[in-house]
């Protein structure tokens, strides 16, 4: 498995604050830096938020990928917007990405709109020349989950193999953005697509990742990636001369504008019961609360492992409540595209992945049953042996993953500060946090 | 694949009147399923059955004790309670059936189809239960 998050080894001090905040418990730190565990990685960001200094990174492509192509296609995540401030026209961020360089501009927020539209008339909230008609959706698979986040949907073929088939079907916004921005420059420039390079400006590792390696998809739409927080200092300049010439004009509306933030795609599913969840950690506890059946009256679930949303990817600038607010200030000035297009348009039906979903189970301990039932006999029975303090400082997470990564062979008894000691013997120091109220 | 030599068992501890921690076991149990490669129908089912176990006992007898063990082809949950008992299994096995009270009710519970969704998940449910002593579940699944 490829990801674009990797370590800057000379900045890594082999301390242990991206081990205990990685919420699917994929790094461990081996030789005084910290390492990933590949299959069990969702390139959600959080280890890059967390490194106080800065040695966790989300290797984006390099700006100079556009040379190699005659014709570039800058497509703007929603996000993007929320991170200027003052920002009245979404115009002028669109004009500097033409400044910039790009030769053109397709705004991802377009494709989901139109995402939102399809999904509208699929599970009959509205329809064609009347708009929302107050009808009770019934999707056929309840709840359904979004798939606007890579990092989500690939945390349940991980661990929720059973709400796998729960998935829309439908691709990506951003890949539906892709499909279209390639089609509109072969037509506009006569060239063959291949010559044309879609980019994605990205908020988050986990896009960038699946830029590269689409989930579902058996070949890569996008060309690349450029990290946003990379592209804003080129951006700002150039958004400056743009502000100046004032013509260029966003396509989109309100609704996919909205797509930045948690509940932004759910909130255009009126008359449906819907539940945006933000964060990987809450997202693994409602996910459980699905799989066991707690929640029967959800009918479609959003998902996003960041902080507010889109807005809190790690490769953005602006802190994610700041952006949200000028998010929400931009909704206000905008259309409800969303609606006039469902008065006078049938939404197009945007393609559906072409590969399905995969359980890529990264916790088994074991292909063989037999041999997974030795290993947590042994897991459970070293479990009962360790400290329980979670202290890190053998390099896993918790007691519980050093147990795990000694069984699995990744580790060594030895490796517990606190069993080491014992082994030799009583009276070595112990810090105070460690020491038993008895003693 | 050769006999396992051991069976996986673990506990956990239900606490009463408490619908937070209700759960938590089922949430464990499926770690502990899942780290041992049953496959994912056997563990919905199991959690299923363990969840509406654990509500049971939150409900109605103060918490208790759940157990779970696997032998490599069954997994076995024993819920134990020194609750009130129940009068009729029979009837506490119908769906609609139910003597939450009201408070119960106005939390989204005690809609009488807990007992019926584990009879449904599981293959084999036993109920031993002596009135102002308690109750013994054992529910099985073959994975």
């Amino acid at each position: 498995m490829t990801h674009c998050v990797t370590l800057d080894k000379e900045k890594c001090k082999g301390c242990t604050t991206c081990i205990r905040q990685c919420p699917t418990e994929a790094i461990r730190v081996r030789r005084g830096k910290a390492t990933i565990i590949s299959e069990r990685c969702i390139d959600c960001g959080r280890c890059v938020l967390a490194c106080p200094h800065h040695a966790k990174r989300a290797v984006c492509d390099p700006l100079t990928l556009m040379e190699q192509f005659r014709y570039t296609v800058a497509l703007p995540a929603p996000s993007l917007y929320g991170q200027f401030r003052n920002l009245d026209d979404i115009g002028v961020v669109l004009g500097g990405l033409l400044e910039m360089g790009f030769d053109g501009v397709y705004e991802v927020a377009r494709a989901a709109e139109e995402m939102s539209a399809h999904a509208l008339v699929k599970f009959g909230i509205a329809r064609k020349g009347v708009g929302y008609d107050g009808a009770e959706p019934v999707p056929a698979v309840r709840p359904l989950i979004s798939t606007a986040c890579p990092a989500c949907v690939r945390l349940i073929c991980m661990r929720f193999p059973r709400l796998i088939p729960h998935l829309a079907p439908e691709i990506a916004p951003v890949e539906l953005a892709a499909l279209a921005a390639r089609a509109e420059a072969a037509k506009k420039t006569g060239l063959p697509p291949d010559k044309i390079g879609v980019f994605f400006i990205t908020p988050c590792p986990a896009k960038m990742t699946a830029a590269h390696f689409p989930l579902g998809l058996s070949e890569p739409v996008l060309d690349g990636a450029f990290s946003m927080a990379e592209l804003y200092v080129k951006l700002l300049p150039a958004m400056k001369k743009a502000a100046m010439k004032d013509n260029v004009f966003p396509s989109v509306g309100l609704a996919g504008v909205g797509w930045a933030v948690s509940s932004g795609e759910s909130a255009v599913l009126r008359n449906m019961k819907t539940i945006a969840i933000d964060e990987i950690p809450n997202v693994i506890a409602v996910l459980e609360d699905i799989e066991d059946g707690k929640l029967p009256e959800v009918g479609f679930v959003e998902l996003n492992a960041c902080t507010q949303g889109c807005v809190g990817g790690c490769l953005t600038v602006e802190n994610p409540y700041v952006s949200k607010m000028r998010i929400q200030e931009l909704m206000k000035n905008l259309p409800d595209t969303l609606l006039s297009r469902l008065r006078y348009d049938d939404p197009g039906t945007p393609p559906t992945r072409d590969l399905p979903l995969a359980y890529e189970p990264a916790d088994v301990l074991d292909g063989d049953m037999s041999a997974a039932m030795e290993k947590r006999f042994r897991m459970d029975a070293l479990l009962g042996r360790l400290p329980g303090l979670d202290c890190a400082s053998c390099g896993a997470p918790s007691c519980r993953a050093l147990a795990e990564d000694v069984v699995r062979g990744y580790a060594q008894e030895a490796d517990c500060v606190f069993l080491t000691r014992d082994s030799m013997g009583e009276g070595g120091y112990l810090p105070p946090p460690f020491r038993h109220s008895q003693k | 694949m050769s006999a396992p030599e051991h069976i996986i068992r673990e506990q956990y501890t239900v606490d009463g009147d408490d619908f937070q921690a209700a759960g938590g076991a089922s949430s464990a149990m499926k770690k502990l399923l899942r780290s041992l490669g049953v496959p994912p129908d056997a563990i919905r089912r199991a959690a299923i059955c363990m969840y509406e176990g654990e509500i049971n006992m939150v409900i109605h007898a103060n918490g208790g004790e759940a157990e779970v063990t696997f032998d490599g082809g069954v997994i076995t949950m024993t819920l134990r309670d020194t609750g009130p008992g129940i009068p009729d299994p029979e009837l506490a096995l119908r769906e609609g059936w139910s003597t939450a009270t009201d408070a119960i009710r106005d939390l989204g519970f005690g809609a009488g189809m807990g007992m019926p969704n584990m009879k449904r998940n599981a293959d084999e449910m036993t109920i031993n239960s002596v009135i102002n002593q308690g109750t013994v579940i054992v529910m099985t699944i073959r994975v």
